[in-house]
């Protein structure tokens, strides 16, 4: 007995929808705009795909189609990763050092 | 196709799960950064492995264009300002779903070679199919957010007409794509372009405050097209990210959808029905009670408790500092300042929260709709900037607007409203807003910066 293959893809297909469900249902609206930015980053992964099947052309035209996949896939996962860690920095607390003077918030409480 | 090595899978495994990680990270504060760079640092893994297992070709080549594409995805991640962040977005999630449907192009000429069964075919079809659309419809937002084009909805008469055949023709196509005997490279090549028109007439007619909403569900069909993609050439990794980023995205949609109170069908299809965002779009010459700066300082000085309501004007303005200035001003004079976000604020949800982190206003002070939207009837002064839509009663009161059913901060409820704005023209949904002719509103003309640095300095000479 083995298992069909194809459905041992569905499976996991199926499963990840839950999973991409789940993980993200308790978000706050504040990080909507860095999610949506972070899971684009995350789906240009198709890199990958791209440099295996580059790879493997064996026609100087695949070659070409290829490298313009690897381009793109290139700018999106790491362009989307760069701007989302840009924007996550921002919202991190600022620690009142480097020249700033401390307890300029909060003074009016 | 040979068996692919233990170790492979098991990397590709332990990337997978990364992933996962990575977006559950992403949807809380505290661990959102370190969750974006598990990501980062599983991408990186899981594109060298091909490098290191298999016995790969133009190696220089690729690599070359792996360092090309990261320059150039770096350096526009680094300069572009805040308030585009929209249309990069859109850009970014465009080049992947492109390079989904080139990836796709290039396996259906092995496909073909070895007549692989009907599933691949599908998957394949589907990949260069929506991975085009995704291309397509992302440049025509990222067009009309960077306005290249018009922002308001483009529609001409027999666009349904011509978009439904181009829907259907594409579908054609792509069963015949599917049907192993009718597979060949030059279909997939004419199902790449109808995906190109259809995501092009997709688009065209979403307008304004919805073309967010947009990006958000192209971003999710790139997550299922890199899926399908992960199917056909039999890599987990690409599969499961690919179903998160799909399976997140739409849910992210509809949660965005329900915020503006609009139904996904209604954004995409709204302006071919008649009406929906297409509003008036010029200015009324009703009076209105305008002041000067000093005035609205005074009303400010002398509050107990003020809400500021910021909008997109405000980002436009690059004046978000000088808003923080004069909060810290007010705060220091011992009035109670908080800011309530719509959601929807600025140009993406989020939006306004990533402006506002980035002029260092404390993240404690951000207030959510829902959280604050009780308390403006016990506040004295509520300062809108730059913002229209998500304060405009109409979106309670008149059935027929485009924004009817749309929650909003309750600003009418307060006792005094103050309006910072450029002029009289209506916000971005194009329709008036009752609430700047109520005998409590004080209105205050002129560009955003420059009206705050005044605003700014009488409050300090009080």
């Amino acid at each position: 007995m083995t298992l069909d293959p194809a459905v041992v893809w569905l499976t996991i297909f199926v499963l990840s929808v839950f999973v991409g469900v789940e993980v993200i249902s308790k978000v706050s609206s504040t990080l909507h705009t860095p999610l949506m930015s972070g899971a684009n980053a995350i789906h240009g992964i198709i890199l990958l795909g791209a440099v295996l099947v580059t790879g493997t052309a064996d026609s100087g035209l695949a070659l070409v189609v290829g490298l313009v996949a690897v381009v793109l896939a290139s700018v999106n996962v790491v362009g989307g990763f760069v701007v989302t860690d840009r924007m996550l920095r921002m919202f991190q607390r600022r620690k009142p050092a480097k020249g700033q003077p401390a307890g300029s918030d909060g003074a009016g409480r | 196709m040979s068996t692919v090595p233990t170790w492979v899978q098991l990397v590709y495994l332990g990337c997978a799960v990364a992933f996962i990680l990575a977006l559950k990270g992403l949807a809380g504060p505290r661990t959102a950064r370190a969750g974006n760079l598990l990501g980062a640092a599983a991408a990186a893994v899981a594109c060298a492995v091909p490098f290191l297992h298999l016995d790969l070709d133009h190696v220089g080549l690729i690599l070359g264009a792996v360092a090309l594409g990261s320059l150039v995805g770096a350096v526009g991640a680094r300069r572009v300002q805040m308030t585009q962040m929209p249309q990069m977005v859109a850009l970014f999630n465009g080049v992947g779903g492109g390079a989904a449907a080139l990836v796709a192009l290039l396996e259906l000429e092995h496909l073909v070679e070895d007549g692989a069964p009907t599933f691949y075919l599908v998957a394949t079809a589907f990949t260069i199919l929506v991975g085009s659309v995704s291309f397509s419809g992302s440049v025509v937002t990222f067009a009309k957010l960077q306005e290249l084009m018009t922002s308001r909805p483009v529609t001409f008469p027999g666009l349904p007409v011509v978009f439904g055949l181009a829907a259907v023709a594409a579908l054609a196509v792509g069963v015949v794509l599917s049907t192993a005997s009718g597979a060949s490279v030059w279909l997939g090549v004419g199902l790449a372009l109808l995906g190109l028109a259809v995501g092009v007439l997709l688009v065209l007619p979403v307008g304004g405050a919805d073309v967010p909403i947009v990006i958000s569900l192209l971003n999710a069909f790139t997550g299922l097209t890199v899926a399908a993609g992960g199917y056909v050439l039999q890599n987990v990794v690409l599969l499961v990210a690919g179903t998160l980023v799909g399976a997140s995205g739409t849910f992210l949609t509809l949660l965005m959808a329900g915020a503006m109170g609009r139904s996904v069908s209604n954004i995409l299809f709204g302006a071919l029905k008649g009406g929906s965002t297409l509003g008036a779009g010029e200015a009324s010459d009703r009076p209105v009670r305008s002041a000067g700066p000093e005035d609205v300082a005074i009303l400010l000085g002398y509050a107990d408790s003020v809400l500021v309501v910021p909008g997109y004007g405000l980002a436009v303005a690059q004046a978000q500092h000088t808003l923080r200035e004069l909060v810290e001003v007010l705060q220091a004079r011992g009035t109670r300042v908080a800011y309530a976000i719509h959601p929807v604020a600025g140009r993406m949800p989020g939006h306004m929260n990533v402006l506002l982190a980035e002029a260092q206003v404390p993240y404690e002070q951000l207030r959510e709709m829902d959280d604050v939207n009780g308390e403006f009837k016990q506040t004295d002064v509520v300062l809108v900037v730059g913002a229209n839509d998500v304060v405009n009663p109409a979106a309670r009161t008149s059935p027929g607007a485009p924004i009817y059913g749309m929650p909003i901060l309750d600003v009418d409820e307060a006792r005094q409203v103050v309006f910072l704005k450029r002029s009289m023209r209506p916000g971005f949904a194009g329709i008036e807003n009752e609430l700047l002719f109520d005998p409590k509103t004080t209105l205050l003309f002129g560009d955003a910066k420059a009206t705050l640095t005044k605003l700014l300095g009488a409050t300090k000479a009080l």
